[in-house]
């Protein structure tokens, strides 16, 4: 394609009330190239007060602020029409990528963004229009804040784009795969469908955060303590809810609308004391990617993956090796005979239980330096966790790795290939269910009790 | 909306079979395993069934006279149950063709079989636990009207088969002594009496055969003998049994022909005396498989059980 | 302290139009779950697609509204039948991941920015519900005090419990049939109920489809009291907040559902009032730093993720069930 391609991420709009100042001013950014949460996050606002700030009305107005990754553009003409079309004026946007429109009252209204006057080497997505639809819910200043995320222009080729998105495919799949694995483990060795997974893996986010943020460690100590305080809760958790379930005799379909409830208890928990913020790590928060030859990667994209690989394969050794992976696997196969024989179930399964929640405490650690923490991180990947696993062969470890990364990258090059990005988790959902039409033993499963 | 399963035609058994000619006839036909019978309502060629390697099922003829009690046996892991469930539809062979009543049952799901006339039972029982003993029965009885779904809003349709079908179910319950258990919870039942329910409610569909997966596994020994005397009036008012059991005890009192089975295949067949004291039997039970892996014939079994329920399913 | 207040809140939700769309979705899961054992997660996805199959016909394409109304009800009849087909021959568990799946998939694509045309994005879709507004005889709110309701509230209530009469009614007509005998003995053992010589996979897909409907009403109730269809009333949550309603009222009971939803926005709404009024004013009974007014709003969710848990546990034949008939075992 001759004409460069930008993409053009999302626009997102928020009132702004002078007296609700609520805890966001912690100057974030959003991280570049990494997509925007379909829903309102909370933008930092522009203060009145930065220098080269356009004059103020008086009356009702948008304030639309243009950001490139992060950056302001300036001297570009945005311009607003209101819901029945008509004209509202313009304006240029100023240094720090602010333009101000002046709008008769509150509504809703379309804003668009000359395309011509965009800074050389930005253009923007052939697909995605120039224009928006904002809401103004108040009789005064309306913030709006126009993010662009783009990426260099000279560079950004089909083949580079690929590059790009295989890297993140990867790190998404060895991401979703300590968190498919913490599951299969716990399904194999209970036979629990857990959805009360996702919030396991929100858990090792907050903890990364927690220890990050309110204690001042380093990233990587606070992310290793997350660790084992997840692989902790796991094992307080089986000790406290789960066993006494199944010693009671609790049938399976039972403790997994018992999962769901805990998921809900631990969910609102979390908001509780976290709060409905999108918050920061200390360390690492925007790193530029680094261009390798055809590759673009931050470090701290490398430094993901490599730890990804390095704990899923220690993890599949010991499984293979260790006189307890072995009885795991046995547990699995068939509980009763495992236990005829010796075995001390209830030990393999907090064992399993420990194992499954430090691995999905990881996940939710490197999801938190990836990108950011949130009390819903982890339930948003719960449902392509369920699709990786079941896609593999639900309660195989293999399966649970191969489902894993066939899920990361097509969720993350999808996009390339006309899936719409703000949807792009609906593909991988979309294959769930086709494996389950055709195959719903997964690709690596046995014939097995599925029917 | 309907549920398609109102024929109405249940495949009665008003006595047509001469059980005394059809225990006849079998004296002539010589004792070998697949040996052809002179009057057979089911047959079955060449059936296989793999779980991976294994072959838990290879027989290469089988066929069970009409009007007769046939037992059949064999060691555990010898492939019975999952015969049982291939010849009723709940699992479906690599290979081979079956036939009831002279119509092949090949990719038949597992209910028309039944309403075809062949209703079996489970090993493990599988009372309906919180429905009451009647509505267990009730449920038995075939084209009912109030189980389609428009019609079952208004009870005008359907409430008059429905006390035709209760007056039936309370005469079997009185024949099975459940009289008494009549609004009870099935799940309250005892082990034998809940094998008597399952044979009271398979019953219901009136079938022409009937396939008894170990009735006396669990029953207290009180009971057998009540449930010997269920089973041979079973054949005797027309119906054609065929069941899996161990206890030789019961095999020789009331059977009228034996198929013996081992590793998937049948090794021998006859008149019990005769089966009795063959040695082929006798190195089924004793021989080969006396003392030796017997986690792996579990092994066997359970993998039988899992397919076979992956397998039961319907096939639209 | 305001006692009356909360009382009035409380109350207010538990007869209001909150508590209706809570009762159709519950009536829904109680044909699915409480009677026949099928395990849907994606009750939401029913009531979008009937919300959704009312605006989009009269915004988008200008029909009538009537042309609105059949979509609505016939969009969950398509989705059953398109999500039955491949997986009510599976296990409980992967129907209820598949449920969830198609639920998240339908919500993610009515917001989606690219379909927006169609759908209405994030914002939805709006000016459908005049017709419905229209027909309101009431010529003004109604407020007993302890109880208040506006206008609109109040046609949409009168015209909501009329309808979760008429299923629930349904229902009742159904479940002591033949035909209900037969769902409830699936839930107990399908393998049984094919030997005797029923096509098991016909019986639960009309299950489905019965309680899909029973969900698409709940959703199309919910578009036109609110006069507007947005993705994000349709998260997973509805579908958890409705299991908990029909445990709370009583699996397989005909009024189970509806007596569960009353019980539970009575306690949700009564709870946010009061934790509301415990957190806020200068000198509030609940100190700040354990509980800000911010927090209050989500004890309650706490809560409720809590008696799921509990209720499931303990007594799964809901509060005022007895344990002889239960929709599943607890133990």
């Amino acid at each position: 394609m001759a004409r460069r391609l930008v993409a053009l991420a999302v626009l997102l709009v928020f009132l702004l009330l002078p007296t609700a100042a609520q805890a966001v001013a912690e100057g974030r950014t959003t991280a570049a190239g990494t997509p925007v949460a379909a829903e309102p996050t909370d933008e930092p606002s522009p203060t009145e007060s930065e220098s080269a700030a356009p004059t103020v009305p008086d009356g009702p107005y948008l304030s639309v602020r243009l950001l490139d990754e992060g950056e302001p553009v300036p001297g570009v003409t945005i311009s607003a029409t209101d819901a029945d079309g008509g004209e509202l004026g313009s304006a240029e946007t100023a240094d720090n990528g602010i333009a101000i429109i002046e709008i008769p009252g509150s509504g809703t209204y379309t804003v668009e963004l000359d395309e011509e006057t965009l800074p050389d080497g930005i253009a923007l997505d052939d697909e995605t229009g120039n224009t928006r639809e904002v809401r103004a819910p108040l009789n005064g200043p309306n913030i709006v804040v126009y993010n662009i995320g783009t990426q260099a222009a000279d560079t950004a080729g089909f083949g580079f784009q690929l590059s790009a998105a295989l890297v993140s495919g990867l790190k998404f799949g060895l991401i979703t795969a300590l968190a498919a694995l913490g599951l299969s483990l716990i399904f194999g060795t209970t036979g629990l469908t857990n959805f009360s997974h996702g919030e396991l893996i929100t858990f090792g986010g907050l903890m990364t955060w927690v220890f990050n943020v309110s204690f001042g460690l380093p990233v990587i100590v606070a992310g290793l303590l997350a660790m084992v305080f997840a692989a902790g809760f796991g094992w307080v958790q089986e000790r406290g809810l789960w066993r006494p379930l199944r010693k009671r005799g609790t049938g399976l379909i039972a403790m997994m609308i018992v999962s769901i409830g805990f998921a809900l208890f631990l969910r609102y928990l979390f908001q509780y004391f976290f709060g409905p913020q999108t918050k920061s790590l200390s360390q690492y928060t925007t790193q530029q990617r680094q261009t390798y030859g055809p590759i673009a990667i931050a470090d701290k994209e490398i430094v993901i993956i490599l730890v990804g690989i390095v704990v899923i394969a220690v993890t599949c050794i010991a499984l293979m090796k260790t006189r307890l992976g072995k009885a795991m696997r046995a547990v699995s196969d068939n509980p009763p005979l495992a236990a005829s024989s010796g075995m001390r179930v209830d030990g393999v399964v907090a064992a399993a239980w420990i194992l499954g929640t430090a691995l999905s405490g990881l996940a939710g650690a490197l999801l938190a330096v990836n990108s950011q923490v949130n009390f819903l991180m982890g339930f948003k990947l719960l449902l392509l966790v369920f699709a990786a696993v079941t896609l593999g062969g639900l309660g195989t470890i293999w399966g649970a790795l191969l489902g894993s990364m066939v899920i990361g990258f097509m969720v993350e090059v999808g996009p390339l290939f006309g899936v719409p990005s703000s949807i792009k988790e609906v593909g991988a959902l979309v294959v769930l269910i086709l494996v389950l039409l055709i195959r719903p033993q997964g690709i690596l499963g046995r014939r097995q009790r599925v029917g | 909306m309907a549920a398609e399963n109102t024929t109405g035609t249940t495949p009665g058994s008003t006595g047509a079979v001469d059980v005394g000619a059809a225990r006849a006839a079998l004296r002539e036909v010589p004792n070998d395993p697949g040996a052809p019978k002179p009057d057979p309502i089911l047959v079955g060629s060449g059936l296989v069934r793999r779980f991976g390697g294994l072959k838990a099922v290879d027989v290469g003829h089988i066929e069970i006279q009409r009007g007769v009690i046939t037992a059949l046996i064999g060691p555990n892991g010898a492939g019975k149950t999952t015969l049982f469930n291939l010849l009723t539809g709940f699992d479906e062979p690599d290979e081979g063709d079956w036939s009831f009543n002279g119509s092949s049952l090949r990719k038949v799901a597992s209910y028309k079989v039944a309403r075809m006339g062949m209703v079996r039972t489970f090993q493990l029982t599988k009372v309906l636990a919180k429905l009451t003993v009647i509505e267990n029965m009730r449920l038995g009885a075939t084209g009912q009207k109030g189980e389609r779904f428009w019609s079952a809003v208004f009870p005008s349709i359907w409430r008059k088969q429905e006390d035709e079908n209760t007056v039936r179910a309370d005469a079997l319950l009185d024949r099975f002594l459940l009289a008494k258990k009549r609004e009870d919870f099935a799940g309250s039942l005892s082990g034998g009496q809940r094998k008597l329910l399952e044979m009271a409610r398979a019953l219901m569909v009136d079938p022409e055969m009937i396939m008894l997966d170990e009735p006396m596994a669990g029953v207290n020994p009180a009971l057998k003998q009540s449930l010997l005397g269920h089973v041979k009036s079973l054949r005797d008012e027309g119906r054609t049994v065929l069941f899996v059991e161990h206890d030789m005890d019961m095999v020789r009192d009331i059977s009228d022909w034996v198929i013996v089975m081992a590793q998937g295949s049948i090794v021998a067949e006859g008149t019990p005396d005769a089966v009795m004291a063959d040695p082929r039997v006798i190195d089924a039970y004793l021989g080969a498989h006396h003392d030796t892996d017997l986690s792996e014939l579990d092994e066997e079994k359970i993998e039988a059980e899992a397919m076979a329920e992956l397998e039961g399913k319907d096939k639209p | 302290m305001d006692l009356f207040e909360i009382l009035r809140a409380a109350l207010s939700q538990a007869l209001g139009p909150q508590a209706i769309v809570l009762a159709l979705a519950a009536i829904g899961l109680n044909v699915h779950f409480g009677y026949t054992g099928l395990l849907n997660f994606g009750q939401a996805g029913f009531m979008s697609v009937a919300a959704y199959g009312l605006a989009v016909p009269i915004v988008i394409m200008d029909l009538p509204f009537v042309a609105g109304l059949v979509m609505a009800l016939l969009m969950p009849v398509v989705l059953a039948v398109v999500l039955g087909f491949p997986t009510l021959r599976l296990r409980a568990d992967y129907l209820a991941i598949a449920t969830i799946a198609t639920a998240e998939i339908l919500r993610l694509v009515f917001g989606s920015v690219e379909m927006r045309d169609i759908f209405g994005g994030s914002n939805g879709l709006t000016g459908y519900a005049r017709p419905f507004q229209d027909l309101n005889p009431y010529g003004s709110g109604i407020d007993l005090g302890i109880f208040a309701l506006s206008r609109n509230d109040l046609w949409a209530a009168t015209v909501g419990w009329i309808l979760v009469a008429l299923c629930s009614l349904l229902v009742w007509a159904l479940m002591r049939s033949p035909w209900g005998r037969v769902l409830r003995s699936i839930r107990e053992d399908e393998q049984a109920v094919r030997s005797l010589g029923k096509n098991v996979f016909a019986y639960k897909m009309q299950a489905l489809v019965l309680g899909g409907v029973f969900g698409g009403l709940a959703g199309l109730f919910l578009a036109l009291r609110q006069a507007s269809v947005v993705p994000s009333d349709y998260g997973t949550n509805i579908t958890f907040f409705a299991y908990t309603a029909l445990l709370i009222g009583g699996a397989a009971r005909v009024l189970g559902p509806v007596v569960g939803a009353i019980i539970f926005w009575f306690l949700l709404s009564g709870l946010g009032a009061l934790f509301s009024q415990a957190t806020s004013g200068a000198n509030p009974l609940i100190p700040e730093v354990i509980m800000s007014n911010q927090q209050a709003s989500l004890v309650r969710f706490i809560l409720v993720g809590l008696a799921l848990m509990l209720l499931m546990i303990f007594r799964p034949q809901g509060i005022f069930g007895d344990r002889r008939e239960i929709a599943i075992d607890g133990r």
